[in-house]
C-alpha cells in the first residue's frame, strides 16, 4: 500500500485545531502507523490553497487518492466517521 | 468639549437604475444588507448588478462569493446583461470565491467546526482585488450544505463582523418560501437585521410582477413600499421608482406647432414644449392622424428628432397610411430624424415595454414622441401596472424635457373612458375627439378639455378629415352633454331650424 496522503485545513492554532490534530494522530498511529502523511495547512496563511480546495469550514480533512476524494469536516472527535470515510477505502481489502 | 466621533451612516451608490432613488442614495456603506427573495426573484442579478455598477461607474472592484451557481454559470448568465465578468476578472475588478458544493466527493461531519476557511478566502479575495463591494449568494445554500444550523448561525454572525472589519459594503442574499411570509429561511435576518431588502415575484392577476421593497435601513432613510422592477437584457435590474417620482415640472412657455394650424390657435398658439398631451378619441376620429401630423411638423418645421411608438398597426401599415397624407416616414427615418417602434402590445409586459421605450429615447434623443395608443396597452397588465406605466413614462418625459403625445381610445365609441380618469390628472393637455350624431349624420367634434399653463378655446368644434388632413370648423352651440355621449339640444326648436346646431365661427 502506498503512503496515504492527507491534508488538514485548520485556522490558526485554536483549541479546535489542536483537538483535530491530536484526534487524527491518535487514530492514525493506532490504525495506520508509518503509512500516512498528514499535511497541516493554515487557511489564513494559505488562502489560495484553501480556494483551490474549496474549503469552507475548518478543520477540514481532505483525502485525495487516485479514485476517491472525500472530505471530513470538524474537530475529528467522531473517529468512527473518519474510519468509515478513509480507512475502509484504503485498507478495506487488506483488513 | 471633544468633537463627536459618531459619524452618520453614509450610503454607497449601487448604480442600479432606480434603486439609488428608492434607497435614497444606495446601500449603507461599510455594512451588510440582506436581500431576501423567493426562488426566481432575481437576487443573483440584483447582486451582480451591484458589483457591475461599481465596476462600470466607480472602478470599485467586487468579490462575488457564490454558494449556488458555479462561477462558470454566473459568467455565462450575466453576459446577457452586457457584463463581461471574465474580462473584469482579468483586470482584477472582479473575483470569485467558489463556495459551491463539491458534488464529486462525499462530505462527512465529525465534530465541531467553524467557517474560518470561508472567511479567510473572502479576506484573501477582497485584498487581492482591493474590493469595495462583496456579494454572498445565497446564505440559505450554506445552511443546506452544512448540518447543524446552530453552528452556521453563529458563524454567520462572525462572518458579518469580518465583513465589517474589511470595510466593504456587502449584500447577503437569502431564500424565502413565501412572498408575504417570514423574511427568510433559517432566520438569516436575525444577523443582518439592520438592513433588509425584499425582492418579490408575485402573481398579480395572471401575470408575474416583480417588486422591490426596502424593508428597513437602520439609522438612515429610504422610500417606503413596493416598487416594480424589471430584468432586461443589456440592462440588468431596473427599478421604476413610482411614488418616489415627483411630478414637479419645469413649465415651459415655449410654443411648438401641433401640426394642425387651427388646433394651435385653439391651444393659444401651439402646444407647450415639454408638455404631455393626451388625445382621446374613438376609432376613426383622427387620433392617429393627429399623431402623424405632430411627428411630421416636428421633423419638417422644427427639425426635431421624433420617436413614434405604435401598438396599433404594423410598420408597413403605418408608413402606407402616412403616405396617404403626404407624409414620408421612410424618408424621415432614413434621414435619421424619425424612429419608429411598432410592436404588439402583448409582445412584452408593461414594465418591459416602459424600459424599452426609455432605452430608445435615451439612445435616439428625440424632442417629441408619440405613443399610439396607450389604451392598447391597457389590457395586457393589471390596472395597477398600467397606471405605473403611465406615471413612469410621463415622469421620464418630463425629466428629459420631451414633448409627448399619447393617443387613447375610450372604451365607449361615443362616450368617455373611466380609465382615463387618472391619466387626465397626469397629462398637461387633453384634447377630446368625439363622434356626435346630428340629424342622422355622424359628425366629428373636438375640444381642448384642459391645458395646463395656458388659455385655450373651450368650445366644442366640429371638424372634418379630408385629403389635406384635419379641418377644424365651427363651434357647436345649443347642445350639451356631448362628451358623455348623451347630448340634448337646448334652445328653442325654431332657432335650431334656422341656424342649425352649428354656429359659424366666421360669422
Amino acid at each position: 500500500m502506498s503512503l496515504l496522503s492527507l491534508k488538514l485545513y485548520v485556522s490558526r492554532r485554536t483549541l479546535k485545531t489542536e483537538q483535530a490534530i491530536a484526534n487524527l494522530e491518535k487514530l492514525f498511529n493506532e490504525q495506520l502507523k508509518g503509512k500516512y502523511e498528514l499535511t497541516v495547512i493554515d487557511v489564513r496563511e494559505n488562502p489560495e490553497q484553501a480556494e483551490a480546495d474549496k474549503v469552507l469550514a475548518t478543520p477540514t480533512l481532505i483525502h485525495d487518492s487516485s479514485d476517491v476524494r472525500r472530505r471530513i469536516i470538524g474537530d475529528m472527535s467522531d473517529t468512527s466517521r473518519i474510519l468509515n470515510a478513509i480507512l475502509n477505502d484504503e485498507t478495506g481489502g487488506d483488513r | 468639549m471633544p468633537a463627536s466621533t459618531v459619524q452618520p451612516i453614509e450610503k454607497m451608490l449601487t448604480y442600479i437604475p432606480g434603486f439609488d432613488y428608492v434607497s435614497k442614495g444606495g446601500l449603507p456603506r461599510g455594512r451588510t444588507t440582506l436581500v431576501s427573495g423567493s426562488s426566481g426573484s432575481a437576487k443573483s442579478v440584483f447582486s451582480s448588478h451591484f458589483l457591475a455598477g461599481g465596476i462600470l461607474h466607480a472602478q470599485d472592484a467586487g468579490v462575488f462569493v457564490t454558494f449556488e451557481e458555479s462561477p462558470l454559470d454566473i459568467r455565462r448568465n450575466m453576459l446577457g446583461f452586457g457584463w463581461d465578468i471574465e474580462a473584469w476578472e482579468a483586470r482584477k475588478l472582479w473575483a470569485f470565491v467558489d463556495g459551491t458544493g463539491t458534488y464529486s466527493e462525499e462530505t462527512f461531519i465529525s465534530g465541531d467546526y467553524d467557517l474560518d476557511g470561508l472567511i479567510a478566502r473572502i479576506e484573501y479575495a477582497v485584498k487581492r482585488v482591493n474590493a469595495k463591494r462583496v456579494v454572498l449568494d445565497s446564505m440559505s445554500t450554506v445552511f443546506a450544505q452544512l448540518p447543524n444550523p446552530t453552528i452556521v448561525r453563529h458563524e454567520l454572525f462572525r462572518l458579518i463582523g469580518a465583513l465589517k472589519s474589511m470595510e466593504v459594503t456587502a449584500i447577503l442574499t437569502a431564500e424565502r418560501t413565501e412572498e408575504y411570509g417570514p423574511i427568510s429561511r433559517f432566520d438569516v435576518e436575525e444577523f443582518v437585521s439592520d438592513n433588509v431588502i425584499i425582492l418579490r415575484n408575485a402573481l398579480d392577476g395572471d401575470r408575474r410582477r416583480r417588486t422591490i421593497e426596502v424593508l428597513k435601513f437602520r439609522g438612515t432613510q429610504h422610500a417606503k413600499g413596493e416598487f416594480p422592477f424589471s430584468v432586461m437584457p443589456g440592462i440588468g435590474v431596473e427599478i421604476i421608482p413610482l411614488s418616489a417620482i415627483e411630478l414637479a415640472q419645469e413649465s415651459s412657455t415655449q410654443r411648438i406647432p401641433s401640426g394642425v394650424a387651427e388646433l394651435d390657435t385653439m391651444c393659444g398658439g401651439g402646444f407647450l414644449e415639454g408638455a404631455v398631451i393626451l388625445i382621446s378619441g374613438a376609432t376613426g376620429t383622427g387620433k392617429t392622424l393627429t399623431g402623424m401630423k405632430f411627428v411630421a411638423t416636428g421633423i419638417e418645421a422644427q427639425d426635431q428628432r421624433t420617436a413614434l411608438f405604435t401598438f396599433e398597426e404594423s410598420r408597413s401599415q403605418l408608413y402606407r397610411n402616412a403616405k396617404g397624407w403626404g407624409i414620408d416616414f421612410a424618408g424621415m427615418e432614413q434621414a435619421g430624424k424619425l424612429y419608429v417602434m411598432a410592436e404588439y402590445p402583448e409582445s412584452a409586459n408593461l414594465e418591459d415595454h416602459l424600459i424599452k421605450i426609455k432605452q430608445i429615447i435615451m439612445e435616439f434623443q428625440p424632442k417629441r414622441i408619440v405613443v399610439d395608443s396607450i389604451s392598447a396597452l391597457e389590457n395586457i397588465g393589471t390596472p395597477r401596472s398600467f397606471r405605473e406605466f403611465i406615471i413612469g413614462l410621463t415622469a421620464f418625459l418630463r425629466e428629459q424635457g420631451i414633448t409627448g403625445l399619447y393617443t387613447s381610445n375610450p372604451a365607449n365609441l361615443l362616450g368617455s373612458s373611466i380609465s382615463e380618469g387618472y391619466i387626465s390628472t397626469i397629462t398637461d393637455t387633453i384634447i377630446m375627439m368625439r363622434y356626435v350624431e346630428t340629424f342622422g349624420e355622424m359628425q366629428r367634434v373636438l375640444t381642448v378639455l384642459k391645458m395646463r399653463g395656458s388659455q385655450h378655446d373651450k368650445r366644442i368644434r366640429q371638424f372634418t378629415i379630408d385629403a389635406e388632413g384635419i379641418n377644424i370648423g365651427a363651434a357647436l352651440r345649443n347642445v350639451s352633454g356631448i362628451l358623455s355621449g348623451n347630448f340634448i339640444y337646448t334652445g328653442s326648436a325654431d332657432l335650431e331650424r334656422i341656424h342649425g346646431p352649428f354656429a359659424s365661427d366666421q360669422s
